[in-house]
């Protein structure tokens, strides 16, 4: 029998208290559900919001009884934003978040590199938001009462089992009431970095773990201190280690430090040891606002994946497909990424417009971003958390380089997360003719100001889009966009930003998949080559028609 | 000319990790030996001057 942990105290946040309802499966119903979700966290309601936006029904069983505690994953990217906004959540978000484009890394006391993140009058939305995980899910759980006909949560009822055939799959569900058995077309396991379905089919994540270990408090003080990232090397309240630090809603700051390699995680979490080190620390930095301490956590980094993030029927997504270190911000946008990815691929063979195969291509564009982000964040892990003599002698040299030599800074960069383009997915079209600008065949659509004041990603809808640049007189075209249900956005020729950025003239055109990444592009649109790239980004095999 | 990004981060693995093979004892004979190789290879001895007053500068740096 599932009993959910006791829920938390915290000193600007109400945690929410959701019953268990037994369900309709507990009352000797057994109806079939098109998708299971199994994870009421970020990744797991942003698909639930997906796949309710394109009119597919979900259930979402949550093993808590309220949202997750804490600031935990705080930090929300440009590309998560537009995702956000497509799920009509982005403007409740920046009601409360923080936008932030700049940050400062010290060695000691010294300053040695200013972090500023491109942004610009094009850009909807800040490079960075700051919002905590609690308050995030919380409005995300507020969203879904919009799709109260499609979106189904059960709260205190936690995954534990799963069995497949063909055509269907079952998850055993445990609950306070005691266990049953729900049906459905897809799981998708989103229930976290100690994914239960995960273990109940015996999947083993692979790849690296780091030694380093990082305390995570959040404080409540309310400074005045400007919202960016700061990072502090070898500081004298953390020797030889690092601090980071964050300003989050509420007056609430996110406090990361490091370890020492030999600490008692026991000792360290004691709250008169954090209390005591986080007051040398704001001492030292000379932060005189009175705070008090909310809530703590140990953190490690991994870099650990699944060898497929599809098994037949179920789907991982987030950290049970995939844990990723904090440093630049990586764990919970690439998981609001996988819901983006998934939930339309599931919509559209769900609803017969696309065949099986399409769901296919989920664990090969994933998993390629999977690695991406790999690839940057062991680099700014290894620097952040030297794992050997070798790695924190060059290290500590770099540092020191930097505060001279504008060659050594980059060591410096967080590399903060950055969106994933799936050019070399089966799914995009390769470019046939030449482009000097423009996002390229696999890369989200960039964002412009138009000259009305409005964004063009304020313009995209959520399913397929032909942008096209001037009227679409061509009969034909008219006729293939209807039998295909294409809708489309027509940029007029003085939309200069645009067709520069684009690199495009009247007649040519960009194809948008629903989560806003480029099917492909064209100069001179005609029927064929767009059938054929929209056949191609639905994963059809077959000759397209008009 | 000074080397990319790419080409330092890549040194910087290669230095790590090199460093790491030998162990604590002779890195510091390793890193010696390297520095004289470099020299040797740029053969201008202002420019190595220079370098080694540059690696002298803050390695007291006050926390």
């Amino acid at each position: 029998m599932h009993i959910p942990d006791t829920q938390s105290a915290s000193s600007y946040f109400s945690y929410p208290s959701f019953a268990f309802a037994a369900p309709a499966e507990m009352r000797g119903e057994q109806p079939r559900h098109p998708v299971i979700i199994a994870g009421g966290g970020p990744s797991g309601l942003i698909l639930a919001l997906e796949l309710a936006r394109l009119g597919v029904h979900s259930v979402v069983l949550e093993a808590d009884q309220t949202v997750s505690e804490g600031s935990r994953a705080a930090c929300v990217s440009r590309r998560s934003m537009e995702i956000l906004q497509l799920n009509g959540v982005a403007n409740q978000f920046l009601a409360q978040a923080l936008p932030w484009t700049h940050g400062t890394s010290y060695y000691r006391s010294a300053p040695i590199y200013r972090l500023a993140m491109p942004h610009s009058a094009d850009e909807r939305f800040h490079p960075m938001a700051n919002l905590q995980q609690n308050m995030f899910e919380a409005l995300l759980l507020e969203r879904t009462k919009a799709y109260a006909q499609l979106i189904e949560i059960r709260w205190q009822s936690k995954a534990v089992g799963v069995s497949q055939d063909t055509d269907s799959v079952q998850v055993t569900v445990d609950t306070p009431q005691g266990e049953y058995t729900l049906d459905g077309d897809y799981v998708i396991a989103a229930d976290g970095a100690r994914s239960s379905l995960r273990t109940a089919m015996g999947l083993r994540l692979a790849g690296e773990s780091f030694e380093g270990r990082y305390l995570i408090a959040d404080i409540k003080m309310a400074s005045p201190y400007p919202t960016e990232r700061r990072a502090w090397f070898d500081p004298p309240t953390n020797p030889g280690n690092t601090v980071l630090m964050h300003k989050m809603a509420c007056d609430i700051w996110r406090i990361d430090y490091q370890l020492d390699d030999d600490a008692d995680e026991v000792a360290e979490l004691e709250q008169e040891r954090v209390k005591r080190r986080i007051a040398q620390h704001l001492d030292w930095i000379g932060e005189t606002t009175p705070w008090q301490l909310d809530w703590i956590r140990l953190y490690k980094a991994h870099c650990l994946c699944l060898d497929d993030y599809k098994q037949g029927r179920v789907f991982f997504i987030g950290d049970a497909a995939h844990l990723v270190p904090i440093f630049g911000v990586r764990g919970m946008n690439s998981s609001i990424a996988d819901a983006n990815n998934l939930g339309w691929k599931l919509a559209a063979v769900l609803k017969g417009q696309a065949p099986a195969q399409l769901l296919d291509s989920y664990s090969p564009e994933r998993r390629a971003a999977t690695f991406d982000i790999f690839d940057n964040a062991r680099k700014s892990t290894i620097f952040m958390t030297p794992p050997s003599a070798g790695y924190r002698l060059l290290r500590d040299a770099a540092l020191q380089l930097a505060i001279d030599h504008q060659w050594a800074k980059p060591f410096i960069n967080p590399r903060q997360s950055a969106p994933y383009d799936y050019a070399d997915s089966s799914l995009i079209t390769p470019d046939q003719g030449t482009w000097q600008a423009g996002p390229r065949p696999g890369a989200p659509m960039s964002c412009v100001r138009l000259a009305d004041g409005r964004y063009l990603t304020d313009l995209h809808n959520g399913a397929f889009m032909l942008l096209h640049v001037g009227p679409l007189d061509d009969p034909q075209l008219q006729l293939a966009l209807k039998n295909h249900q294409l809708t489309s956005l027509l940029i007029a020729p003085a939309e200069a930003a645009v067709l520069r950025q684009y690199d495009a003239q009247a007649g040519d055109a960009y194809l948008i998949r629903p989560d806003g990444h480029v099917a492909a592009r064209f100069r001179r649109l005609t029927v064929p080559p767009l059938l054929a790239a929209l056949s191609r980004a639905l994963g059809k095999t077959a000759n397209p028609t008009l | 000319m000074a080397l990319s990004t790419d080409d330092n981060e890549y040194l910087f693995d290669a230095l790590a990790q090199a460093i790491d093979r030998v162990g604590p004892l002779q890195a510091p004979l390793l890193l010696s030996k390297l520095v004289l190789l470099l020299a040797n290879r740029i053969g201008e001895r202002g420019a190595i001057d220079q370098a080694l007053s540059q690696a002298q500068m803050h390695l007291d740096t006050p926390r």
